[in-house]
């Protein structure tokens, strides 16, 4: 087994998170205004942004999910129990002693567990719920005239702001975590020029440098 | 070309209004003669016939029966046609509540009743001469055509009966009125002939309505976008449309949400909605918003969102109207007060012997409903709770019922004349030439008195005064778009929708548990991270990561 620099993160992977995160940033900043939390933007232009954005997201999400499956990238996302408590208990303890992260990238699992498991509930759970909700709320003037409307659409909005609360705690940890590890430059490089340190199995190692020179440094 | 040749006939038309034809404001329209001015008056625009080219007006007239006479000998079938209509019967029967409306009928909470009074009221009746019970609805000659299509600006009404000779004196030395010259100068009626009785109901310019005034006789586009004289220059019968003399848009009978819209082309649409012109989906989609907006029709009136504010124009509206004040005099006469001035200059009283004590105001957000329509009577023989206040006339409306909308309202509040032993209203004798009449004795007892004996009404006798309220949907002086509200005007907390229920408003309504549940997990994990950061920073050996 061998450390080395390889590229875990495509192109279209780094362009993927970037959008994702400018349209996630721009969907908080108009929702909460709408929402009446700050009134930065007037109504007409945060409804109108949060739409946009909305529709733009989804679209990027359809490309990714393609994307995912077809490159079989899916795989990064299987949750396994292996090593999580090593993870939990350097956040809960060994970063405080100085310990340096358990978990060793592999080229097929580019996330420790305690990610991969977060990443998925994301996938599956919140961001569903967010989108699902969303799009329910954008065409209430399809189904505005059933009975109780309203009282949906109360629970429409209630469950959309819950999960808009819920992604907002999760950008708050994903960021801090950039600053775990030795140092914010370490973690966000990967994301910018896809390379990150992975433990390559001899097999791996040799693939790659002879099929796919430019993926290893 | 056509802007210039609008501006050129308006500039003619103010030239022409300040000719010295025109007297004052109350009855008469202003002057405005040939060139007939251009205001649209709907598909019944432009003329076949030329009144001044007519033998049978060509002659002197001894009274306005006369020139009747004539008109009906052309027009054969209009006064079996207009006999039908509300401005003769001054009676409706709502066919689904089954009360029976029209002022000679009804109690507002304004000068109260006109049953009784019509020697003063009737004025406003569009016939000749009905001051009692005896009027004869059924002589066509008793119609008063001239009232509402003179153009000449000269002809004007005085009280059917000469009522208290400290009131008689107010409509003395008027000029005669030249019936031929008005005859000759018929046409389609002008804002200002309408404007005649409607801007002044409630007894003086806007106090009743709030969005109809004298303003709209020849308003900017700025305050009503289709009647103003630098834009469309619409008749009030461009909207209100016309068949053998009756005409479309009732408070009576209002259609809240118009499902059919502009119909199919050359289909005459029976209705004043604004949908029957601009169609169900009135805003054209170039944007998001716009599609947005056509989205909110089936929930929110036009006017909730077009008419900001209403009386706009200079002319304030009354708001509060207090009759127990009434009746004090000075030296044994009656006085009055001024107390306010409205944006166009012109002092308003606030204190009237006859009338008692007056709140103006001006510019003013209309209260938001859920509407269907359907207004309900307190009439002369509802019975209510005296110490409560009472709604003259009351409305319902709910999101879920199909038919209603989000309207805006004048809200009127009248400390009004009633049977406090009955728990009625009354109908109180105001105008007469007896010594009951309360516009000269003062007396109140004695008016109620005879205001209901003459109808042969239950009275117990005893007189107080009860705190009524009176809704009025605002329809009027639709401002031009570009001042129509903006989004957060309700999508905000407290904005002008804060009191309406039935529905989601974002920006106005939040789930407080999921706000307080979100708020304290994102302070939370703040806290969180900053403890976690701290603990890293001060760990002993944790400082180098």
């Amino acid at each position: 087994m061998a450390i080395r620099r390889v590229k875990i993160f495509t192109l279209f992977e780094r362009f993927w998170h970037w959008s994702q995160m400018l349209l996630i940033v721009s969907l908080m900043i108009t929702g909460f205004g709408i929402h009446g939390f700050h009134h930065l933007l007037n109504f007409e232009i945060a409804v109108t942004l949060h739409t946009l954005a909305a529709f733009a997201l989804l679209l990027l999400w359809a490309f990714s999910i393609f994307w995912l499956f077809t490159t079989r990238h899916w795989r990064h996302f299987i949750p396994t129990v292996k090593g999580m408590w090593g993870v939990l208990r350097f956040y809960i303890l060994g970063i405080f002693k100085g310990e340096h992260h358990p978990y060793r990238k592999a080229f097929w699992r580019k996330h420790n567990p305690l990610q991969a498991l977060t990443y998925l509930m994301l996938k599956i759970v919140l961001f569903p719920l967010i989108w699902g909700s969303g799009l329910i709320y954008l065409f209430y003037f399809v189904w505005r005239d059933l009975p109780h409307a309203t009282v949906w659409l109360d629970g429409i909005a209630l469950v959309h702001t819950g999960a808009a609360f819920t992604i907002l705690v999760f950008v708050m940890i994903h960021v801090y975590m950039l600053t775990t590890g030795h140092s914010f430059k370490s973690h966000v490089m990967p994301m910018i020029n896809g390379f990150d340190e992975v433990d390559l199995t001899p097999e791996e190692e040799a693939y790659l440098q002879n099929d796919e020179p430019e993926n290893i440094r | 070309m056509r802007p210039l040749g609008k501006i050129i006939l308006l500039l003619i038309g103010l030239c022409i209004s300040s000719a010295p034809m025109a007297t004052d404001n109350w009855p008469t329209p202003p002057a405005t003669v040939q060139p007939a001015p251009a205001q649209i008056s709907g598909p019944l625009t432009g003329g076949t016939a030329d009144h001044t080219k007519f033998e049978v007006l060509k002659k002197p007239f001894a009274s306005g029966p006369e020139v009747t006479k004539a008109c009906l000998s052309c027009h054969t079938e209009t006064g079996k046609h207009f006999m039908k209509n509300i401005h003769w019967t001054w009676e409706w029967r709502n066919p689904e509540t089954g009360q029976m409306l029209g002022k000679k009928h009804l109690i507002n909470n304004f000068c109260t009743n006109a049953r009784g009074n019509e020697g003063m009221c009737a004025q406003c009746h569009a016939g000749y001469g009905w001051k009692d019970e005896h009027f004869d609805f059924k002589d066509e000659t008793n119609i008063d055509c001239l009232v509402c299509h003179d153009t000449t600006g000269t002809y004007y009404k005085t009280p059917n009966s000469a009522g208290s000779p400290a009131c008689s004196v107010m409509f003395q030395g008027k000029p005669a009125i030249d019936l031929s010259l008005v005859a000759q100068n018929v046409d389609l009626p002008q804002r200002a002939n309408c404007g005649a009785c409607h801007f002044n109901g409630g007894g003086g310019d806007n106090v009743k309505h709030g969005d109809l005034s004298s303003a709209l006789k020849n308003p900017p586009r700025k305050l009503d976008v289709h009647m103003g004289v630098d834009g469309l220059n619409f008749a009030c019968t461009a909207c209100h449309v016309t068949k053998q003399h009756v005409w479309a848009g009732s408070r009576y009978r209002m259609d809240a949400k118009d499902h059919e819209g502009a119909g199919k082309p050359g289909q005459r649409r029976d209705v004043a909605t604004c949908e029957s012109c601009h169609g169900l989906k009135p805003h054209p989609v170039d944007s998001l918003a716009a599609f947005k907006r056509n989205d909110h029709i089936s929930s929110v009136a036009c006017q909730t969102c077009h008419i900001p504010e209403f009386a706009r124009g200079g002319v304030a509206t009354m708001t509060d109207w207090d009759w127990r004040t009434a009746g004090r005099t000075r030296n044994g006469e009656g006085y009055h007060e001024h107390g306010y001035t409205q944006g166009n200059g012109e002092h308003r009283y606030t204190y009237k012997s006859i009338k008692g004590t007056f709140v103006y105001a001006e510019n003013l957000v209309p209260l938001y409903r859920w509407f269907d329509g359907q207004m309900n009577y307190t009439t002369i023989d509802t019975k209510f709770d005296v110490t409560k206040p009472v709604a003259v006339n009351d409305f319902n409306g709910s999101r879920d019922d199909g038919r209603s909308r989000i309207w805006p309202f004048k809200q009127m509040r009248t400390w009004l004349p009633a049977d406090i032993g009955n728990g009625t209203l009354v109908y109180a004798h105001l105008w007469g030439e007896d010594t009951d009449s309360y516009w000269g004795n003062y007396d109140m007892g004695k008016a109620i008195a005879h205001g209901m004996k003459e109808f042969g009404l239950p009275y117990s006798g005893q007189y107080g005064f009860v705190e009524t309220l009176s809704y009025w949907p605002i329809t009027h002086m639709v401002a031009p778009k570009e001042d129509s509200l903006s989004c957060e005007s309700c999508h905000a907390k407290n904005g002008r929708l804060q009191g309406v229920e039935g529905l989601y408003l974002p920006g106005r309504d939040s789930n407080q548990w999921v706000d307080l549940i979100g708020i304290l997990a994102v302070l939370g994990t703040l806290i969180g991270i900053i403890s976690h950061a701290l603990i890293r920073l001060f760990s002993s050996r944790g400082a180098q990561h």
